[in-house]
């Protein structure tokens, strides 16, 4: 229902959900930030990019969407290599909400609807629908200031998927929440994700959340980032976050993470 | 802190002062110290004198001056807004003129004032031209800082939205940089006043400025001051007029665009 391409054209948008990426390299100058990355998301999976801190997982994403071009290596979302249209068909999320102090929630969430020259009313009307489902109603016309993290965070969230674009880029979401909020966020989104069949790459340092949330996880290696592991997960996002994150094949999962991201950081 | 009390010290200082310099006058304690003739320093009490008779003489240079401050403060405000959006979008322009806006403030606009007179006259426009030449550095600088003080982050997020450099300043940069705009706008109209006074000293036939040439050239002591309290009370009436309409557009936290 949010990807409206999908919609319009059944045929092209399977294909204009996937991510292919293979050999990209990047460096910034001297410093050689990302190096012979491979990586293939299908159509409505989810694949949790994890890695130390300072490893280029922002950079990856900018190069995904468009933002940066790469040293070498190809990117292709949706069947498109240029840069201009790559950065037409993913959403990205950044870290920080950004969002504006002087729009409320609901125009925030509408930004993408009105640069596309949408009226307000009708803006706020589609932005809005999607206030109950996201745990907002009541605060379609409060500031950002008034708003707590967690509630920020899923209004940017909201504006993200308001973008209408088959591939969501999510740069750690979570990472300025507390533990406990955090915790919820990852169970908000689990269920968010399930019905909307969005292809998603997440970029997080939170092992736990990359392996509840995604179908993959690629675990990187300290400068310069390459790929350390790649996990496969049989069940995500299950809707009992706390009973499937305790599970003994979860921690069996997790300790694998943990123990090729410090190979990788030696 | 209640508004009653931010007020009360400063009101409290300007009343004890005006009290010490009222029983000074009245005992002729500066008269008398300074060996000077006492009308030369007037007590409060005649300034009060003065403006009360000459209310309608005072009055119509009040309305002359308050003129001119406005239609130049509201040419330099359309003035330095354009000239602050041009110079952010081209870095070519910004490179060339804005060493040269830092570099006209060290022209004082007392000394512009007479050749503005040789061009343009007596009438009202040297004195709107004068009066905008002072306020358009402020508006125009702090304008162009706040454009350029906006997050990247915030431009980037704008970008993935699928936002053009047209919509990218219209719902982000100029709303970012409204606060900005109104520091330098707050400068300008104080300082508006004073350029109108140094415009009507170069040439006019009315207004607050030249009221207190004519009183001064008559030794007309309590009527300069009651120009100049005129004067005084037209600034803070704009500035606070100025300031209620920033509370009225500003009405988010400013201090920090985004909060992380």
């Amino acid at each position: 229902m949010l990807t409206r391409t999908r919609e319009s054209t059944p045929d092209a948008a399977v294909d204009g959900r996937s991510v292919h990426v293979s050999g990209l390299t990047h460096s910034f100058g001297e410093l050689r930030a990302i190096e012979r990355i491979d990586l293939e998301v299908e159509p409505g999976e989810v694949v949790g990019i994890v890695g130390p801190s300072g490893c280029g997982k922002t950079t990856l994403l900018e190069l995904l969407a468009g933002l940066r071009p790469p040293d070498s290596g190809s990117i292709s979302v949706g069947g498109s290599t240029d840069p201009a249209e790559r950065l037409g068909g993913c959403a990205y999320m950044p870290q920080r909400d950004l969002l504006l102090p002087w729009l409320s929630a609901v125009d925030n969430a509408a930004l993408a609807l009105r640069i596309a020259g949408g009226s307000k009313s009708e803006a706020r009307t589609e932005a809005g629908g999607h206030f109950e489902r996201l745990g907002l109603s009541g605060f379609e016309g409060t500031r950002p200031g008034e708003l707590s993290g967690g509630m920020r965070q899923r209004v940017a969230f909201l504006r993200t998927l308001m973008a209408g674009r088959p591939v969501l880029l999510l740069d750690e979401p979570f990472a300025s929440l507390d533990a406990i909020t955090r915790a919820e966020m990852q169970s908000w989104l689990a269920g968010v994700l399930g019905p909307d069949r969005h292809t998603v790459v997440l970029v997080t340092h939170d092992v736990e959340e990359a392996l509840y949330l995604s179908d993959r996880v690629l675990v990187l290696t300290a400068r310069p980032a390459r790929v350390a592991d790649r996990i496969e997960i049989e069940a995500p996002r299950a809707p009992d976050r706390a009973a499937a994150v305790t599970s003994p094949e979860f921690a069996g999962l997790k300790e694998r993470a943990l123990r090729s991201l410090m190979e990788g950081t030696r | 802190m209640s508004r009653a009390r931010t007020y009360l010290a400063p009101v409290a200082v300007i009343l004890i002062l005006l009290g010490a310099w009222e029983l000074a006058a009245q005992w002729d304690l500066i008269a008398n110290a300074l060996n000077i003739e006492d009308f030369l320093v007037p007590a409060p009490s005649d300034i009060a004198t003065s403006l009360w008779n000459d209310r309608s003489l005072l009055a119509d240079d009040f309305w002359v001056t308050l003129r001119e401050v406005l239609l130049g403060f509201l040419c330099a405000l359309a003035a330095g807004l354009a000239f602050a959006v041009v110079l952010h979008l081209s870095d070519t322009l910004r490179r060339a003129f804005y060493p040269l806006l830092v570099a006209s403030q060290t022209i004082p606009p007392v000394a512009i004032a007479p050749i503005l007179i040789v061009w343009f006259g007596f009438g009202l426009g040297p004195k709107i031209l004068l009066i905008a030449l002072v306020c358009f550095f402020p508006v125009t600088v702090n304008t162009l800082d706040g454009l350029r003080s906006v997050d990247p982050q915030l431009i980037t997020m704008m970008r993935t939205l699928g936002a053009n450099r047209r919509q990218i300043l219209t719902r982000v940069e100029l709303p970012s940089a409204l606060p900005f705009f109104f520091s330098g706008t707050k400068i300008a109209i104080a300082v508006a006043v004073i350029g109108a006074v140094f415009a009507e000293w170069a040439g006019a036939g009315s207004g607050l400025g030249h009221q207190i040439l004519i009183a001064s050239s008559n030794l007309l002591t309590a009527r300069m001051f009651a120009a100049i309290t005129l004067l005084s009370v037209m600034a803070i009436l704009l500035f606070a007029l100025v300031a209620l309409i920033e509370r009225r557009v500003v009405t988010w936290d400013s201090r920090g665009v985004t909060r992380t």
